[in-house]
């Protein structure tokens, strides 16, 4: 399958020039990089050229990196139901920039892109209906951010006397654990001096 | 007469409702009896699975796949755990490939004798889903044999499968597929020729094979549209290649055909599942890399070297190298995919979880668009919702 992909990916980055940054084969799986202002372009080709034909979206899905410039990668997985490929095409997106929706090549995007905004605050320009979709009514932030917590803010409960179901601030009962499991056996392949190395010298 | 205007009404499906197939809510604009608008609004049961899997060694994740679409656990195990394969670079011995065969149709079969008795009782017959949980009785204790556990099996591992199949089992698997399709027979007497059945099902929610395509439509509802696609033929993963089994097309793409496409999904999962039976290699059913496998119990108590590898996996975990991968089954709703990020740690970067009925939901409206409001219910139920995987 390597092969094909490669071949398919020669003929991508020929066809489409300039407008993809990356094509790449890893693991078997056809990766291509683009910018937000080329997507639509690159979608249309993939989806429309007689030797893709990517009639099918798969997947929207975003990506969080915090430690860099553009945080954001919005990931979109095609498939060819003609010729049996699967492509992967990425957006690198920063958090004040918004991405072109595809909801006009293809309607199913309008929930996976409402997912990945609702999920990461990844704004996608030209989606007819932009709302949060999985969070709760009314919910603040962009959870699968990394730097968002894993319990959240708020906790919710019914109370009695109220009536109703009311929000409080997140009491934890025990304080979260995240274990440190990188043994020093193995960080002395990268580290080149231990703690304690000092003294022989 | 002179014409009167009436006032669209705004109504509210659910979250409590019994055809709404678990939490979800629906707010409809129904102009009389006839649905003008319908707006799902999901959420619910929203878990932040995908979240949770960044925080878990990737061993410790599989228990959540289980709880995605909790009426097929173990196909969504094997997407997760193929996608931890692919990025190991590990086999998976011929037993376990078959082993795993095997329990993804009696997922698939448990999965359809949830949903086409659910889905007869949403459109007024109760009789189907007694015999089904008969039947769905058993498959769940042949899960318990092998796993441990009736629902959330936990049994699929990177590498292969946690243990061995006990003794007996492959037997009383057999046994039981020789009088399963006689009850697909009496389910099917019941329903597939039933005129009330017909009637609530025929020409309701149809669906071309070009509009199933561009809303993302995947296993039985984009076979009923007439394409046929199936990655255990297109794809295959496992030993799928070496299996003789056809895949069921619809023709009219409308509620009925999607009945029918899961009638006959469940019979080839059942010569599937006799294949599997019969040609059941021996050996080992999990691969040896200890890196990744933990040993066998027995090697533990006298090996110092299994007893460290065995600590070492259930604290540390394996570590997986860098790199990402988007693998995909056919799982018994559609095509359950698994977008996974490692990089390089014991714990996944990031786990974007592809779900079928995600697509499907949201051609809710599309789908029952200028339909009378009972039939959303029929086109809800026949697109095999399962709140587990929607929200995640």
């Amino acid at each position: 399958m390597s092969t094909v992909y490669r071949e398919l990916g020669d003929f991508v980055a020929a066809a489409l020039g300039p407008s993809v940054e990356v094509v790449d084969v890893k693991l078997g799986e056809l990766m291509v990089t683009c910018t937000p202002g080329n997507l639509v372009k690159v979608m249309k080709f993939l989806r429309n050229d007689s030797n893709c034909r990517f009639e099918m979206l798969i997947d929207i899905c975003g990506v969080d990196f915090p430690e860099r410039e553009q945080r954001f990668d919005v990931v979109y997985n095609l498939l060819s139901l003609k010729h049996n490929y699967r492509i992967r095409v990425k957006v690198p997106a920063s958090e004040d920039e918004s991405v072109p929706s595809v909801v006009d090549l293809w309607p199913t995007a309008g929930w996976f892109e409402r997912e990945a905004y609702d999920m990461f605050g990844i704004f996608f320009e030209g989606n007819p209906d932009l709302r949060r979709i999985l969070t709760d009514y009314g919910f603040e932030g962009h959870p699968f951010r990394k730097d968002f917590p894993l319990t959240g803010y708020v906790e919710v409960r019914y109370d009695v006397e109220q009536k109703r179901v009311i929000y409080e601030p997140v009491k934890l009962r025990q304080e979260f654990r995240s274990f440190d499991f990188e043994s020093p056996w193995e960080g002395m392949l990268h580290a080149r001096r231990l703690p304690g190395d000092e003294k022989a010298q | 007469m002179a014409e009167t205007l009436i006032k669209p009404l705004t109504m509210n499906f659910g979250p409590q409702h019994p055809a709404a197939h678990g939490v979800l809510r629906m707010v409809m604009e129904m102009d009389g009896e006839v649905v003008r608008r319908i707006d799902p609004h999901i959420g619910l049961l929203h878990r932040g699975t995908e979240k949770l899997i960044e925080y878990k060694t990737y061993l410790q994740a599989i228990p959540y796949f289980d709880r995605l679409d909790y009426v097929s656990p173990m196909c969504q195990e094997h997407a997760f755990v193929l996608a931890i394969e692919k990025l190991l670079g590990i086999e998976v011995p011929a037993r376990g490939q078959y082993i795993r065969v095997m329990f993804d149709e009696i997922t698939r079969i448990l999965n359809h004798l949830l949903n086409i008795p659910a889905y007869a009782m949403d459109v007024g017959a109760v009789t189907p889903f007694l015999w089904a949980f008969e039947q769905r009785e058993l498959l769940m204790e042949f899960y318990d044999r092998a796993s441990g556990a009736r629902l959330h099996a936990n049994y699929y591992r990177p590498g292969g499968v946690h243990q061995d199949l006990p003794a007996g089992l492959l037997d009383d698997i057999w046994a039981w597929t020789e009088q399963f399709p006689r009850v697909v027979d009496d389910i099917e007497g019941l329903l597939t020729e039933n005129r009330i059945f017909k009637q609530r099902l025929v020409d309701i929610g149809v669906v071309s094979a070009e509009d199933a395509i561009a809303w993302g439509f995947t296993g039985p509802m984009l076979r009923a549209s007439g394409v046929a696609w199936d990655l255990r033929k297109a794809q295959p993963y496992m030993v799928y290649n070496k299996m003789d089994f056809d895949i069921p097309v619809g023709r009219a793409g409308d509620c009925y055909d999607r009945y029918l496409v899961r009638v006959e999904e469940m019979r080839q999962s059942v010569k599937i599942i006799r294949q599997c039976v019969q040609s059941m290699p021996g050996g080992p059913a999990t691969s040896a890399d200890r890196k990744v496998t933990p040993p066998p119990r027995s090697e533990m108590k006298r090996s110092m070297e299994a007893l460290i590898h065995h600590f070492k996996l259930y604290t540390e975990g394996f570590h997986v190298p860098p790199g990402e991968t988007y693998t995909a089954i056919e799982a018994p709703k559609g095509e359950f995919g698994v977008y996974l990020i490692a990089d390089g740690g014991n714990r996944p970067y990031r786990c974007k979880i592809r779900a079928p009925g995600f697509a499907h939901l949201q051609a809710m409206e599309f789908c029952s668009k200028g339909y009378m409001l009972a039939d959303s219910v029929a086109i809800l139920g026949s697109m095999d919702i399962v709140f587990g995987e929607i929200d995640r």
